[in-house]
């Protein structure tokens, strides 16, 4: 499962209404391959990538690191299908993502990602608890369901007591918690979080840290992770080192103050508490994404947006 | 789907009640305006119609003197005799009714009041071509008017300066050297539309007035009624027919006299209200215009600023047409919202503006309709069409919108 060894998957269909390729232990889960980005055009012409190769299975816990503008947020960006790499392969669980329609990648963004930024991104004038529900709301569930699903993520966070708070009545380490219960409130497969520390003390971004490596050790969800501090990466279990646009290198240190065979049982140990894989990837999507327990209205909104 | 677009279309106004507030206060204050102004003109214009109806219908007017224009003279025109009037009563077909008319301003004593008015003498075919019924009493017999009785008929405003709360029927006027029986009180009718007081007026055998007020034989004015169902062109061309003859006017001499329908009258009145009602529509529909922009900026100003917000929602898995229906259903709302507080604003303007104004209240479902539906579309078109262009960025673009 938590095995590198898919070089040679065949390419999943991407086509709506083709028959939906099941997850195999051999397909990763995020496959990036030559991604380039350029802003610009003629001579304000600007290259962010320039060939990023970059593979995450399920549950891992990635840290991005680099220098400023060696293109983190522009990765993160294309990985959570809130930008178009310019070219290159993005296969998610054997989809290729750069072959999907506008509407289709708003609905791998509902279903399978979360995401996290470093200016929290809230609704203003909005309540904690509603901030939490929108997802949800888009996903067309049930109000009662919403509730309950928004208030076990914010009490997850650690935030009981304060769902009728809007983010001005809340401080920054709790603006972060709301954000992070918004991502993680559709258990997505999984989580981005471009700086989610940035903006914050230091004691505030070790609970934030915290928070994150136990969504990612209990839950199982897959955490990619930008940040400057070498504090925060050590929360990770592999760290991504980019530089002008390139991975310049890919390694998994052993936390601190530990051996290796400690660090293995640490890679184990909250792996085996997952259901393998993850519970929601086990449904296919109609256009080839599999997973999500809300293919059937989904089905509905593809046609539709498929043929518009 | 569209159920949830409404529930968010709804927490966002209640999440923006001031920008929500303004939105809408520019579609009620065109709307209403635009409303009020249209109704107030239809009240009015139709308030001039019943008043020229209150003179009498089918009627025509004779007088002496070219017909009024610039540069026409009246003056050394012959006055029309009574028998003028008998000759019209004789000779045309289809007339219900005759009146020579002369006018007489006097003041008229009653033990200790006097009151200045004016003297109409006519005959009993006056209260039919002007409409004027009984409150009180009788109208004059042939035989007073034959006789050139004293005897009157008066209006209810020289019978409230004169007798007050008592029966005027049977008392005695003054006027000049000579005592009036008064024989009959003539019904309320208010004021005319040029603004006189039409019961203020006395009303005397025509003979009475000659002999001993005017002190010649002239008449004035002859008040011919039609027959119901009478062509009032066709009379009129006959009675000037008539009149050429009776006063030996050659072929290539223009007429000295003038023949006038109240219908014409009417017509040319409501037609000045009905421009002014256009005007006044104008002026409120350039309101309603400035309304709209109002709009249009709030709308424009408000998607500007929520382009993050727009970003966020598709950040987290809103599909563009979702974010759009929000947005749409949200202009719906707040403009039709807005158009129907102008509409029910406008109905009790309207219905209090015309009561201050004394005229009628005439609900117009056209304007209303028109002006709900520019607003609406003004609200749509202004929240839809810069959504559509924050919906359709990627979802970056619109998050790194400052
Ligand atoms: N929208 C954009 N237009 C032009 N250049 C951009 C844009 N976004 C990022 N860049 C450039 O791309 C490079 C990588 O940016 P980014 O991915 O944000 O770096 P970082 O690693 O600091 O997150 C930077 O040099 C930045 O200036
Ligand atoms: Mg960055």
């Amino acid at each position: 499962m938590n095995a590198k060894s898919s070089a040679g998957a065949s390419p999943a269909p991407v086509l709506a209404g083709e028959a939906p390729t099941l997850p195999t232990g051999a397909t990763p889960l995020i496959r990036l391959q030559g991604i380039t980005k350029t802003y610009g055009q003629g001579q304000a012409e600007f290259q962010a990538l320039r060939g990023v190769d970059l593979t995450v299975d399920s549950g891992e816990f990635v840290a991005v690191m680099g220098p400023s503008g060696s293109g983190k947020s522009t990765v993160m960006n294309i990985l959570g299908c809130l930008d178009v790499p310019s070219s290159g392969a993005y296969q998610f669980f054997g989809t290729h993502v750069e072959r999907l329609s506008r509407p289709q990648r708003a609905l791998l963004r509902r279903h399978y990602l979360g995401f996290v930024f470093q200016g929290f991104n809230l609704l203003a004038r909005t309540s904690a608890q509603e901030n939490v529900e929108l997802p949800l709301l888009y996903r067309g569930e049930s109000a009662a369901a919403r509730h309950a699903a928004a208030r076990a993520a914010l009490a997850q966070v650690g935030l009981e007591g304060r769902e009728r708070n809007t983010p001005a009545e809340l401080s920054g380490g709790q603006q972060q918690r709301v954000a992070i219960a918004r991502a993680i409130v559709t258990r997505p497969s999984v989580l981005l979080a471009d700086e989610p520390t940035g903006n914050l003390d230091s004691t505030t971004s070790h609970e934030i840290m915290d928070l994150i490596a136990q969504l990612n050790r209990e839950l199982g969800i897959t955490v990619l992770m930008v940040t400057h501090e070498q504090e925060m990466a050590a929360y990770a279990r592999r760290v991504v080192l980019f530089k002008d646009g390139l991975v310049e290198s890919d390694f998994s240190p052993p936390p601190p103050g530990e051996g290796p065979g400690e660090r293995e049982r640490l890679l184990r140990t909250p792996l085996a508490s997952i259901p393998s894989p993850p519970a929601p990837l086990m449904k296919p999507l109609p256009f080839g994404i599999p997973g999500g327990e809300g293919s059937f209205e989904v089905v509905g909104a593809t046609s539709r947006e498929g043929a518009a | 789907m569209l159920w949830n677009a409404l529930l968010l279309s709804l927490r966002e106004i209640r999440r923006n009640l001031l920008r929500s507030f303004l939105t809408t206060l520019g579609i009620v204050i065109g709307v209403s305006a635009v409303i009020t102004m249209v109704t107030l003109g239809n009240g009015a214009t139709l308030a001039v119609k019943q008043q020229i109806a209150s003179l009498g219908s089918n009627l025509l007017i004779v007088r002496p003197g070219q017909r009024l224009g610039p540069g026409r003279d009246s003056a050394g025109a012959a006055n029309f005799k009574v028998e003028d009037a008998q000759a019209i009563r004789d000779q045309i077909g289809g007339i219900k009714a005759v009146a020579p008319v002369v006018n007489k301003s006097v003041t008229v004593v009653v033990q200790a009041s006097n009151w200045s008015t004016s003297v109409t003498g006519s005959n009993a075919d006056y209260f039919t071509t002007n409409n004027w019924r009984l409150a009180g009493g009788r109208v004059f017999y042939e035989s007073e008017e034959r006789a050139g009785k004293a005897v009157c008929v008066i209006g209810n405003t020289v019978k409230r300066e004169l007798f007050g709360a008592q029966n005027p029927v049977g008392g005695e006027i003054r006027i000049k050297q000579f005592s009036c029986e008064v024989i009959g009180l003539l019904a309320a009718k208010g004021q005319s539309s040029f603004g006189s007081d039409q019961d203020d007026t006395i009303v005397m055998p025509l003979r009475t007035v000659q002999r001993r007020l005017t002190g010649n034989q002239d008449v004035r004015t002859l008040m011919v009624s039609v027959k119901d169902g009478v062509s009032s062109d066709k009379a009129q061309r006959q009675i000037e027919r008539l009149m050429r003859e009776r006063r030996h006017i050659g072929d290539n001499e223009d007429d000295n006299f003038n023949v006038m329908d109240t219908k014409q009258i009417a017509d040319t009145l409501s037609g000045t209200t009905q421009v002014l009602t256009t005007l006044l529509g104008a002026v409120a529909a350039v309101s309603l215009l400035v309304g709209g922009i109002g709009i249009m900026n709030i709308m424009l100003v408000s998607v500007t600023e929520r382009t993050r917000e727009i970003g966020i929602r598709l950040a987290i898995g809103a599909l563009e047409r979702e974010v759009l229906s929000q947005f749409l259903i949200e202009a719906v709302v707040l403009s039709s919202l807005g158009g129907l507080i102008g509409v029910i604003l406008a109905t009790l303007a309207s219905i209090g503006l015309s009561g201050l104004m004394h005229i009628p209240y005439l609900f117009n479902p056209g304007i209303n309709l028109l002006s709900f539906a520019f607003s609406a579309a003004i609200g749509v078109i202004f929240g839809y069409f810069p959504a559509r262009r924050a919906a359709s960025l990627d979802p970056i673009e619109a998050l790194r919108h400052e």
